[in-house]
């Protein structure tokens, strides 16, 4: 169980935040006139990116032993003193999430949408150096600008392509995020007021230390930190603001927004189980009941959201919301197998409401395809690549001679996706949402699985949450299915909607990921539970990254020529 | 120190929940001014002490100031300053596409 290592290894950590930054930089070197070059250049990076993820992964997985840690000093500082950028497994989980969805969202903003606005992938790639580095980060003040750095870049994107609509739920948006801003500044201090430090593992060695006197303010500054985590991963009473601006923004923006809640959900995995699992003479983490009891409240809301929604859009948000919370309750509850599951669950649910917003977008557009076009071209641009179908072919139609109107092949790839995004949202069999919900379920019903944490509300609080998350697989299913129903079956006389082979494709792609989750469940499975073992089990990652070593300073025996002149 | 922050943080509290987009760019400066105030008193404020370790003066927060909050503290007003430029930016765009400076883009129904 040494520390992962490879021939790149400390620096290949580094990677997934520098190389969205310099194709950033380098996207903003190039003219604006130049969609090809521009979109040839994000796509690339986002594509590099994804592969620097997935090499992670390997890495750390491959570095064996039940947990497995890479830890990168940028400024060859150590631990307690330098900033730290750190890879475990749930880490590089996300990180590998982050790669495929943005892959995804970038080649669909090909289609159309990059043109709707300037400096479009610069803003899209800025905003994955913010989540890759809150991802990796390892101390709480570069949590802090890693988020402002994704929430900066989240702005521009929410107003990319402008219109009264965008501007109106991006004022919102961005007074609510400042504010939550603000409040993660002063849990940040507090917390730093308290135990003299910022570095997450250093901090949870100081909290056992800290006098019953400073407890009541480490509680209020940890509540108030989790307050400002959780508007981002929209909790219940905070997220009022997320189906509107997420339903406002564009398809591809959307899509990748999905990650941004999952970064609350990250912070506050990593957060509560390094921080407040440390703390002697309680027998459970601070906070875990507000979390569970705010989960549910979530859960329910994003439900009853659902099923209040007209627009496919909405649907998609508060599918968002009902991931979100279904995770939050979990991580509230805290057992190891509960955590693995919720993970597993994470990954399946955030691709199929990515996929679902890209969806939305080519649903919504078949459906308006009389109306003015959404977004004003330049006339210059013809749009490429237009996958024409054919209009009613009559292939196959009908054998018995029965004059019937196939289903054209757009229609039926849009249809067929909104089933598999509905399939798997609802947890139904045979995609990996039924996978994750089972695995969940299994867990909550198992009570070999309790830690020492278990005590008779939690029992009560495990069985609330079983049955909130069958009901809320049964009131999204309902919603899906009238959604599908309005879209898909009732009759339109139109001309059946056409698709471009690139917006198509990330569709495709991710429904596919969704898929082989469920094929390779088992494989899948095992990693997210090792990975939620390293996240209740601390001990590790708190003495990896106290113990990473600085790189020697090179001796002026090994600088000749300068030296001896 | 303590009433300097709390009369910001209040002021600007009450500003953000004004329904004119430009109070609630005000209540956010001040909040943002509070804030930072706050994460500089956390790191125990001493008055006359600098962050530069002196030969012969033992290294501890009795002597010095605490280095670290100047450091966050610089870069949360940076931060905090270029947030809220954006998003006065985005107020006037508010105000040019609704002809309205409500925060819902368009004026309550008396």
């Amino acid at each position: 169980m040494s520390a992962p290592s490879g021939p790149l290894m400390p620096h290949l950590i580094a990677l997934p935040v520098l190389l969205p930054l310099v194709a950033a930089a380098l996207l903003l070197l190039i003219h604006e006139s130049r969609h090809r070059v521009k979109a040839a250049v994000g796509i690339a990076a986002t594509i590099g990116n994804l592969v620097v993820a997935t090499t992670l992964l390997v890495i750390v997985n491959a570095g064996g032993g039940p947990v497995a840690i890479g830890i990168y000093l940028p400024s060859n500082w150590a631990a307690p003193f330098g900033i730290v950028l750190a890879v475990d497994r749930v880490t590089s989980l996300m990180l590998v999430l982050t790669g495929v969805v943005s892959v995804a969202a970038a080649l669909f903003s090909a289609g159309r949408w990059h043109r709707a606005g300037v400096h479009y992938h610069t803003l899209f790639q800025i905003q994955l150096v913010g989540v890759n580095g809150a991802f990796l980060t390892g101390d709480l003040f570069n949590l802090f600008v890693f988020f402002e750095v994704m929430l900066a870049a989240s702005y521009g994107l929410l107003l990319h392509g402008s219109g009264t609509l965008r501007v109106r739920a991006g004022l919102k948006y961005i007074a609510f995020n400042l504010l939550a801003s603000s409040l993660l500044l002063v849990g940040i201090a507090i917390l730093y007021g308290v135990t003299g430090t910022l570095n997450f593992a250093d901090i949870a060695q100081k909290i056992p230390q800290i006098p019953p006197s400073d407890r009541g303010l480490l509680h209020a500054g940890a509540a108030i930190l989790g307050v400002a985590v959780l508007a981002k991963a929209a909790m219940w009473p905070l997220n009022f603001w997320l189906a509107a601006a997420y339903s406002a923004a564009a398809a591809p923006v959307a899509a990748v927004f999905v990650i941004l809640t999952k970064v609350g959900v990250y912070t506050m995995l990593r957060l509560w189980t390094l921080l407040l699992s440390t703390e002697p003479g309680a027998s459970v983490p601070f906070g875990s009941d507000a979390l569970i009891v705010g989960g549910l409240a979530t859960l329910f809301f994003g439900a009853i959201g659902m099923l209040a929604s007209q627009q496919l859009r909405r649907v998609a948000g508060y599918s968002m919301i009902i991931s979100s919370g279904t995770s939050l309750a979990v991580i509230g509850v805290g057992d190891e197998t509960l955590i693995g599951a919720a993970l597993f669950y994470l990954v399946g649910s955030t691709l199929a409401s990515c996929a679902l917003y890209l969806l939305a977008e080519l649903i919504e557009r078949s459906r308006a395809i009389d109306a003015a076009p959404p977004i004003r071209e330049h006339e210059s641009d013809r749009l490429p690549f237009r996958l024409e179908t054919r209009d009613r072919f009559a292939e196959g139609a009908d054998d018995e001679g029965r004059p019937g109107t196939a289903i054209p092949a757009a229609t039926s790839f849009l249809g067929l996706s909104f089933v598999a995004c509905a399939l798997m949202i609802a947890g139904l069999p045979p995609l990996s949402g039924f996978v994750a919900k089972f695995a969940m379920l299994g867990a909550l019903l198992d009570p070999a699985t309790g830690s020492p944490t278990t005590y008779v509300a939690m029992a009560a609080m495990r069985t609330t949450l079983l049955v909130s998350l069958l009901a809320s697989g049964l009131l999204s299913t309902i919603a899906l299915t009238r959604a599908g129903l309005r879209h898909f079956w009732a009759p339109h006389e139109r001309a059946p909607p056409r698709l471009r082979l690139v917006e198509c494709a990330p569709v495709a792609a991710l429904l596919m990921i969704c898929a082989s989750l469920a094929v390779y469940a088992d494989p899948a499975l095992r990693y997210s539970r090792e990975a939620a073992q390293g996240l209740v089990d601390p001990a590790r990652y708190i003495d990896s990254v106290m113990s990473a070593t600085v790189v020697p300073a090179p001796s002026a025996s090994r600088i000749p020529t300068s030296a001896a002149r | 120190m303590a009433l300097a922050i709390g009369v910001l943080t209040s002021c600007g509290v009450w500003l953000v929940l004004r329904p004119r987009t430009f109070q609630v760019l005000m209540g956010l400066a001040l909040l943002a001014y509070g804030v930072n105030l706050f994460i500089f008193s956390m790191g125990s404020l001493s008055v006359g002490a600098e962050p530069i370790i002196r030969a012969g003066v033992p290294p501890d927060l009795l002597h010095y100031t605490d280095p670290l909050p100047q450091a966050l503290v610089l870069t949360a007003i940076v931060i905090s300053f270029a947030t809220t430029a954006l998003f006065l930016v985005v107020l006037l765009a508010s105000r040019g596409l609704t002809d309205s400076d409500h925060v819902d883009g368009e004026e309550e129904r008396p």
